[in-house]
């Protein structure tokens, strides 16, 4: 097993363990909407997960940053698009390939 | 008739667990479409009768992914349940609907929904798409362990929900055991699925393979562009037939009206007033459908969601969502349909953007004054060998009103300074080929919708136009026409000051106050200001020669480049109104649009001086 990283950077197509979804730092948890939202979609420790896709970079790189990038995520049987922002709070641990 | 109250039920589940299909089967077309009170979240109610012949009514509540709410949407579905809402009681008995391809999330949100200990019933929906996988789930486990009673249903297929009526019939079911409130929910999930579920695959092959291509960065913008363009040839050339056939009878009735009635005040209001006040706006009934037919397919079918995430990168960098995506599509056909829509973005500050630009979106009230001043002022042509020259400039004035948005969106970012924009967590839902029965249901509620709301403003809007370009009536001794001398000439006179810079004329001035009530209603305005008589088919074909006489180039340029902005849509604003509860915003928009489009104008007189 491959030291863990963020879910953001995990590459496409290389399936992963959630290990947590980070808190933000000095808050209590009512005040973590998103973190407590990754939760309910199923973001808990144990779960396997994989980037299906990011958004197309042309026009990304054109107009956009690197930290607004979109992936398309696959958490346990279901699909979900989230921005890298969003993705940078799930840990996770890269599975061998 | 039974005499007892009838048995009121709440369908909740998961986004995309097939609700409102099941909703849809249910209730058949008695169904009920209102708004919660104080909020803009739509309010549906059906009635239906059990083979015992018990009243039910049903209550379809907004998806949610759970009680802990992150938007309009979420709350109203928990404070239902909860019993906190005064214009909704609480439901007798809860069907949570669960999509049984995707326990993973949906059997979550069943255990949260337990833990209140209301009387509730689990409907395994898409059972057909689960057995097609090869998903095995034993009910009886899974009721037990629940300590639920769990039904199969298939909400496409006629009978599907009949075990769900039977079940109902039966004596209400005990609320389960008590709740347990510091169990992981996730853990039980998961003992739960590895006791009543046995699942071969995580995904389906099918989603796996469709969204290999329809999310790749490369091909999936091009199958993206591919079925915007086959939108957008389909609804202007498909909706022709239909059109001309509304024209075709809007004109029969006023021709029937005009020879059977006597002259008079009564006649010129029927026939002026009336019919071809609200006949102009039916005639785009036919386009808003067929756009609205895409939608639902390409909603239905889960490719929405998808567009929306190629497409979040892009409309992020200018200050919108991908979740805008839906709402600014449906804005093509109307911005009312098109507002109403953004109800789906949970993020009130996206939502506002989105409201604000939606009206730059070229509704398709606006083509008919394109169609005029096109034929009116651009050459036939082919450029390039294949290309029309008037079709490219009406390719450009919608591209304007698209860039026009997203510059919009970009300055009011700049302007507020948000660091980042907010969560996006959109589902990509397993691909589905979409339901005719639901379809038409969908297609039934937007069209009445539509007529409704945008019917009503129009004809007393109708007649009050009438009323302004009708009186006073002129002196015998008058030497103009007698709209000059009625209060819509008086007030056109007036605007002069304001729009002569633009090259607009009276008579202009006065068809931009009935584009207030529907843009296209400017066609007829221009009309009977000109003093034609007839019809609005008949006066488009008639204006086309005397208005490439009458006007320079440069008015003609500078009208087209008004209506990019066109801030004058009453029932836009209103709606606007109604979704944000806002003055300021309506206030904030009508100064925005109108800004632009004196100057948009300004410069289009301006280009058309320098060409001729």
């Amino acid at each position: 097993m491959l030291s863990a990283m963020n879910l953001s950077m995990l590459p496409r197509g290389r399936s992963a363990i959630v290990e947590s979804v980070e808190a933000l730092p000095d808050s209590e948890p009512s005040r973590d909407p998103i973190a407590a939202r990754l939760r309910e979609l199923g973001f808990v420790p144990g779960e396997a997960v994989s980037v299906l896709a990011t958004s197309p970079s042309l026009i990304g790189r054109l107009f956009g940053r690197g930290e607004h990038a979109t992936l398309a995520v696959q958490i346990g049987f279901t699909r979900f698009a989230l921005r890298r922002a969003e993705a940078a709070r799930v840990r996770v641990s890269p599975l061998a390939a | 008739m039974s005499a007892a109250a009838p048995l009121r039920l709440a369908l909740l589940g998961n986004p995309n667990c097939g609700k409102t299909a099941l909703f849809n089967r249910l209730t058949g077309a008695r169904q009920k479409v209102a708004n919660y009170a104080g909020v803009t979240v739509e309010r549906k109610e059906g009635r239906f009768t059990l083979p015992s012949g018990r009243e039910v009514s049903v209550l379809d509540l907004p998806g949610a992914y759970s009680l802990n709410a992150t938007s309009p949407d979420e709350a109203v579905t928990r404070d239902v349940v909860l019993g906190a809402r005064n214009d909704t009681a609480q439901p007798d008995l809860i069907v949570a609907v669960v999509d049984a391809t995707n326990l993973r999330l949906h059997l979550r949100f069943v255990l949260e929904l337990s833990r209140l200990g209301r009387p509730m019933i689990v409907a395994l929906n898409m059972m057909d798409a689960a057995r097609r996988r090869g998903i095995v789930i034993d009910r009886e486990v899974l009721a037990r362990e629940l300590d639920l009673p769990v039904i199969e249903t298939v909400a496409v297929d006629k009978g599907g929900a009949d075990a769900l009526c039977a079940a109902l019939d039966a004596a209400l079911p005990a609320a389960p055991r008590a709740p347990e409130t510091d169990v992981d929910l996730h853990a039980r999930v998961t003992a739960l699925l590895n006791a009543a579920v046995s699942v071969p695959r995580r995904t389906a092959l099918i989603d796996d393979a469709l969204d290999r291509w329809a999310l790749h960065p490369v091909v999936g913008p091009v199958i993206l562009a591919a079925v915007m363009f086959l939108v957008f040839q389909a609804v202007f050339s498909w909706a022709g037939p239909f059109q001309d056939g509304i024209e075709a009878g809007v004109a029969w009735l006023g021709a029937q009206l005009g020879t059977n009635l006597p002259a008079g005040m009564l006649k010129s209001l029927l026939v002026d007033g009336i019919i071809a006040g609200t006949g102009g706006v039916l005639v785009f009934l036919p386009q808003i459908l067929l756009l609205f037919l895409f939608i639902l397919c390409l909603e239905e079918s889960g490719y929405l969601p998808r567009a929306a995430f190629l497409l979040d990168r892009v409309m992020l960098a200018s200050g919108l969502s991908g979740r805008a995506f839906i709402p600014l599509l449906s804005s093509f056909a109307c911005a009312i349909p098109g507002i109403m829509a953004t109800r789906s973005i949970p993020h009130p500050g996206d939502r506002l953007i989105t409201i604000l630009v939606a009206p730059l979106m070229t509704c398709s009230a606006r083509l008919p004054v394109y169609a005029l001043l096109i034929g009116a002022f651009v050459p036939e042509r082919s450029v390039l060998g294949v290309l029309n020259l008037q079709g490219l400039v009406l390719f450009g004035l919608y591209l304007a009103g698209i860039l026009s948005a997203l510059l919009v969106a970009l300055v009011v970012k700049l302007v507020r300074r948000e660091q980042h924009g907010a969560a996006l967590l959109l589902e990509l839902p397993s691909w589905r080929l979409p339901n005719p029965r639901n379809i038409a249901i969908g297609l039934y509620e937007r069209a009445s919708i539509f007529i409704k709301r945008v019917g009503g403003i129009i004809l007393a809007l109708s007649v009050l136009i009438w009323f302004l370009a009708s009186f006073p009536t002129p002196p015998a001794d008058w030497a103009g026409t007698a709209v000059e001398y009625s209060y819509a000439g008086h007030i056109g006179r007036s605007m002069q000051t304001l729009f002569a810079p633009l090259g607009f004329n009276w008579q202009i001035c006065v068809a931009l106050i009935p584009g207030l009530a529907a843009r296209e209603v400017a066609v007829s305005g221009l009309a009977t200001v000109y003093a034609i008589e007839g019809g609005q088919d008949a006066a488009s074909a008639a204006l086309l020669p005397l208005l490439g006489a009458q006007w320079s180039l440069g008015t003609g340029l500078a009208l087209m480049a008004w209506y990019i902005y066109a801030p004058q849509c009453l029932s836009t604003l209103a709606v606007m109104r109604r979704e944000t509860g806002s003055w300021r915003v309506v206030g904030a928009a009508t100064a925005y649009l109108f800004g632009l489009a004196w100057l948009a104008a300004w410069f289009a007189n301006l280009l058309g001086r320098w060409l001729t």
